[in-house]
């Protein structure tokens, strides 16, 4: 069964940036970097549940809006001496559309 | 001149030559001094082999003492000479070259030996150790045709070869057989965060890796590890440890365990010879750093000289990496046991660890990682045992926010005297600051010279400084050269230029010009450039929301669960009661639990959504209200007092004067906060002595003070001048604004750029020179009216319609 759920384009994000889609199981930033590759994590801080959705986005990184942690975008791992994991969903682009799985 | 004894060296290294000095400098007459050396040098600073081998310095730049120096002093020194026999009974050396002396004191000296694992293949060519000019020589000359190097060993010792050799253009492997780098100096947190920071230099690492055998035939092709694994390496760097050098004493049937056995007056065995450095064990301890040597040094001179006092009775050491761009500290036991404790401050985005353990209320340890500014405090702490109870709370924030309200210096300024500041050479603060006002000195330089403090390893170099400074007010400029962050080499000041000069005009612009490192910053120099391009050219650049922090973006600011708070602006502190309506209304209808009064004169709605905010927005600015920048790097509050309008004791319209400066400056971005106040008389009940510019009003005019700060640390206001009409308030206001906006770095408040660049220099340009001051207010003004600056965010975001889509989910997925 294909699961996948288009849930906008990429327009709708701006570069380095994220929106968020909310879904039964909690919400869900979907990021844009400088080289339009997108990603999906639960918008949760491995740390103290801070909204990953509303950081800085670099590279494959996202910094947390509340006290700072790098979390890598590619494996939702946060980086450096800290340790923690916000979960990864799978996304896919394709053209212009954006697709997100919930079951992997 | 005939009946001077003889004093015989052997070893020219730092612990003899430092004796040798000491020695002069008490009794110069007593002596004949010989000096044997194997090295064909003078003496030089084997510390800074380092940077030497990371292209930073030259041999010239590390020489201590070159060889006029010993013709000079009179001393006879024989380079290129190795000590081979002693003969005790007729008291005379003799060397591998056929030359002799007699003595009367003989001080050996002889440093020690890098350690090399007896693995197969450990005397290929190719296999080199860190030590000596020599050994540097080798890896120079390497490093011109070869590419791999393996580095054995993750010690200070191994990384700093690493680090030099990378920075020679190397590609550079650390073998290490510990769970992390310099496990004997750092914990495995900060071991993990060194461990990245040289990562992202281009270091590679094989931790846990035992090496079993250098392969290659008749020169390194690689390394074989325990687990059979192999890595290709031209050239491999033995960097595992230090053995005493005791051949020569052992050979004379000296006692020695693993050093040289010598009393607390650094004498040996035998009454006649002493010996200091590295090859001593004394009390059962061996050092590998210099500060003890010197310590050693200054005894044992003092028994030579037949002083008779001085005892060394062993060294607490800490230890610095000399990387550039890393800083980090370590002292004492920072692993604690079961009756320590550990107080912790981390901040993996800025890079910043710091560690202090405790027990029975002293500090028995720490480590820093990012930030060592507090590294001499803590360590003189330890030294002392001092017991810190009470300061427990403010320990972690450092020594400069040590309970001094008022005027605050920087961090030297509260040092006692006594504090260490060079470690290696032991020497505090009271000496420099003696030596500079004594001596009257005014460089770097000239303290290394008469105080030696930071003359070895360097890394008290900016505490120096800031001594320098201290003592010297404006008649001193350091010269800075902290990046901006792990992004770019540059500084602010650099950067800030680059923008001006080039006329850069977007972010992308300027990480090409300057090249940047990583393509697109990070989250530390994104938002300073954004202000930086904004501030100066703001009819040119627009803004990015994607470079600034969430509240900027969202003009509100986040709270710990995500939600918003919002806080209109009340004009001067002053609100009515259709403003109180709305709010009141608002927060019925969006059942807000808190609304607070701030420290700043409003009122702040607690709980609100992202979503909601348009919403909040539409409904509070419907009733007149606007945004209170509450959540920038901005103009934030004004406070005022009654002042003349109702208080028996008011001399001028505070209230009037207050709203004014509001409106003129509201929407200002800035490189931090700014908070004004405004008080009717010297009672100064709007606080404006604790203001980044506050008013002070009195029966002939107004004062007008500048750089207070009443958070992490109070620091009073410095007055600036006093005017007689409200026009030159705002006139003054926007000119010390606009100075601060386009000169102080970002995220430095009023209060620490003043203490940098001195109240004289904002005088000099707000103050004496008028025609600086009406450009700086008319640049102040222009940028007011330039990038929407002075409209309201949340109308347009609300009623306008701006940016809905920050606002909005992407998607609901039911
Ligand atoms: C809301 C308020 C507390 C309150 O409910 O009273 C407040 C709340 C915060 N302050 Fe404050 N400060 C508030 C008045 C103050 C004051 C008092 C004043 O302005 O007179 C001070 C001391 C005066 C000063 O700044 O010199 C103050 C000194 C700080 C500091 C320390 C600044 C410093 O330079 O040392 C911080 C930390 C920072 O900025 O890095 C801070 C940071 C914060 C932050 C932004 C922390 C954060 O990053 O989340 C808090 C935001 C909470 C929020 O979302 O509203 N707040 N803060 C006050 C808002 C006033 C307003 O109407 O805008
Ligand atoms: C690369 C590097 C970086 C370092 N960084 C730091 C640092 O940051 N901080 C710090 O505190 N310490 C540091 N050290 C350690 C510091 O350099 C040593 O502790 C210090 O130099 C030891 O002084 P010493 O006089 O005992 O030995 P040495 O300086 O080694 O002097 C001994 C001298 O004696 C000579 N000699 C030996 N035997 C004979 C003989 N039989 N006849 C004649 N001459 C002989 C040797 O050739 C040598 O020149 C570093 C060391 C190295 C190698
Ligand atoms: S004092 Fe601390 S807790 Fe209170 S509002 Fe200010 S920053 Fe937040
Ligand atoms: S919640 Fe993300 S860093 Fe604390």
């Amino acid at each position: 069964m294909s699961s996948w759920i288009e849930v906008g384009q990429i327009k709708d994000i701006p570069p380095l940036g994220a929106r968020v889609v909310q879904t039964g199981q909690g919400d869900i930033a979907i990021f844009r970097n400088s080289q339009n590759e997108i990603f999906a994590l639960r918008d949760k801080c491995p740390h103290k549940g801070g909204p990953l959705s509303q950081g800085i986005v670099s590279g494959k990184t996202v910094t947390c809006p509340l006290h700072n942690w790098k979390i890598s975008l590619e494996n939702g791992e946060a980086m450096g001496p800290d340790s923690g994991c916000s979960g990864v969903y799978a996304v896919k682009l394709e053209g212009e559309k954006i697709f997100l799985n919930l079951n992997k | 001149m005939a009946n001077k004894e003889k004093l015989v060296v052997v070893g020219n290294g730092m612990a003899g030559m430092r004796t040798v000095e000491e020695l002069l400098q008490i009794a110069p007459d007593k002596f004949d001094i010989t000096v044997f050396g194997s090295e064909p040098y003078g003496n030089y600073n084997r510390i800074l082999l380092s940077p030497v081998l990371a292209g930073e310095k030259t041999i010239n730049d590390i020489m201590l003492n070159d060889v006029q120096w010993y013709t000079d002093n009179h001393i006879t020194l024989h380079t290129g000479e190795t000590v081979t026999e002693i003969d005790r009974k007729n008291c005379i050396v003799k060397t591998d070259k056929g030359t002799s002396a007699r003595y009367d004191r003989l001080l050996i000296a002889t440093g020690s030996n890098p350690f090399i694992i007896p693995i197969p293949g450990h005397d290929l060519p190719g296999v080199i150790t860190f030590r000596d000019i020599h050994d540097v020589d080798l890896m120079l000359e390497a490093a011109q045709t070869k590419k791999h190097a393996v580095v054995i060993g993750g010690g200070l010792l191994g990384l700093e070869a690493a680090n030099g050799l990378m920075k020679q253009g190397m590609s550079v492997t650390v073998v290490h057989l510990m769970d992390w780098l310099m496990e004997r100096q750092m914990d495995e947190v900060s071991g993990a965060m060194l461990k990245k920071s040289l990562s992202e230099k281009g270091m590679q690492f094989m931790l846990r890796a035992s090496t079993k055998e250098v392969v290659g035939k008749g020169k390194v092709e690689g390394v074989k590890f325990a687990d059979g694994t192999t890595l290709a390496a031209d050239i491999v760097v033995m960097a595992v440890g230090i053995r005493p050098n005791i051949d020569l004493a052992k050979k004379i049937g000296l006692h020695c365990e693993r050093g040289i056995v010598v009393n607390d007056t650094m004498q040996t065995y035998d009454p006649k010879i002493y010996s200091v450095g590295e090859c001593v064990q004394h009390r059962g301890q061996t050092y590998g750093l210099v500060a003890p040597l010197f310590e050693m040094a200054k005894v044992c001179a003092n028994h030579l000289a037949a002083y008779g006092i001085g005892m060394y009775r062993g060294s607490v050491t800490s230890t610095k990496l000399k990387v550039t761009g890393i800083d980090l500290f370590s002292a004492g036991n920072f692993t604690g046991d079961e009756h320590s404790e550990d107080i912790v401050v981390r901040d993996a985005g800025r890079g910043i660890y710091k560690k202090v353990v405790l027990k029975d209320g002293r500090i028995i340890g720490s480590v820093l990682y990012g930030d060592t500014v507090d590294g001499a405090w803590y360590f003189q702490l330890m030294r002392e045992q001092t017991n810190v109870t009470d300061i427990r709370d403010k320990l972690m924030f450092g020594q400069a926010h040590l309970g001094d309200s008022g005027h605050g210096g920087n961090v030297v300024a509260n040092m006692s005297d006594a504090t260490e500041i060079c470690g290696c050479n032991g020497v505090c603060k009271g000496t420099i600051v003696n030596a500079i006002t004594s001596k009257g000195l005014f460089t770097l330089e000239d303290v290394r010279l008469h105080t030696k403090a930071s003359s070895s390893c360097g890394s008290c170099t900016g505490l120096v400084e800031q001594i320098l400074e201290t003592v010297l007010g404006g008649d001193y400029s350091a010269p800075e050269a902290k990046p901006m962050c792990g992004c770019t080499e540059h500084t602010h000041e650099v950067v800030r230029e680059a923008i001006r000069k080039q006329k850069l005009t977007s972010i992308p612009a300027v990480m090409s010009a300057l090249k940047w490192k990583n393509a697109d910053g990070c989250s530390s120099c994104r938002p300073a450039l954004n202000y930086y391009l904004l501030s100066t050219w703001p009819k040119e650049v627009s803004d990015d929301p994607q470079s600034r922090f969430i509240n900027e973006r969202a003009h509100a600011n986040i709270q710990k669960d995500g939600t918003y708070s919002v806080i209109p602006r009340m004009w001067g502190g002053m609100t009515t009661p259709n403003e109180l309506r709305a709010i009141a209304d608002v927060a019925d209808e969006y059942k807000l639990e808190t609304v607070h009064v701030t420290g700043g004169q409003r009122i702040g709605l607690y709980g609100i959504k992202k979503q909601e905010l348009p919403d909040v927005w539409k409904k509070l600015n419907d009733r007149g209200l606007v945004s209170g920048h509450a959540y920038g790097k901005a103009l934030r509050t004004v406070k005022t007092c009654v002042g003349k309008e109702w208080c028996r004791f008011g001399t001028q319209d505070s209230t009037a004067i207050g709203i004014k400066l509001e409106q003129l400056t509201w929407g200002s971005w800035m490189p931090h906060k700014f908070k004004m106040a405004a008080s009717g008389c010297p009672r100064n009940c709007a606080e404006a002595t604790i203001k980044d510019f506050g008013v002070v009003c009195v029966d002939s005019g107004y004062e007008l003070h500048v750089g207070g700060n009443g958070g992490i640390k109070v620091r009073a206001t410095d007055l600036l001048c006093k005017v007689e009409t409200e026009a030159e308030v705002l006139e003054y206001a926007a000119a010390f604004i606009q100075l601060y906006r386009e000169e102080a770095r970002y995220l430095d408040r009023t209060a620490p750029w003043i203490e940098r660049v001195g109240l004289s220099y904002v005088k000099e340009n707000v103050v004496d020179n008028a025609e600086k001051r009406k450009q700086l207010a008319e640049r102040f003004k222009i940028s007011q009216q330039e990038n929407e600056t002075q409209d309201d965010p949340w109308l347009m975001r609300s009623t306008e319609g701006r940016d809905q889509d920050q606002f909005k989910p992407l998607k609901v997925i039911a």
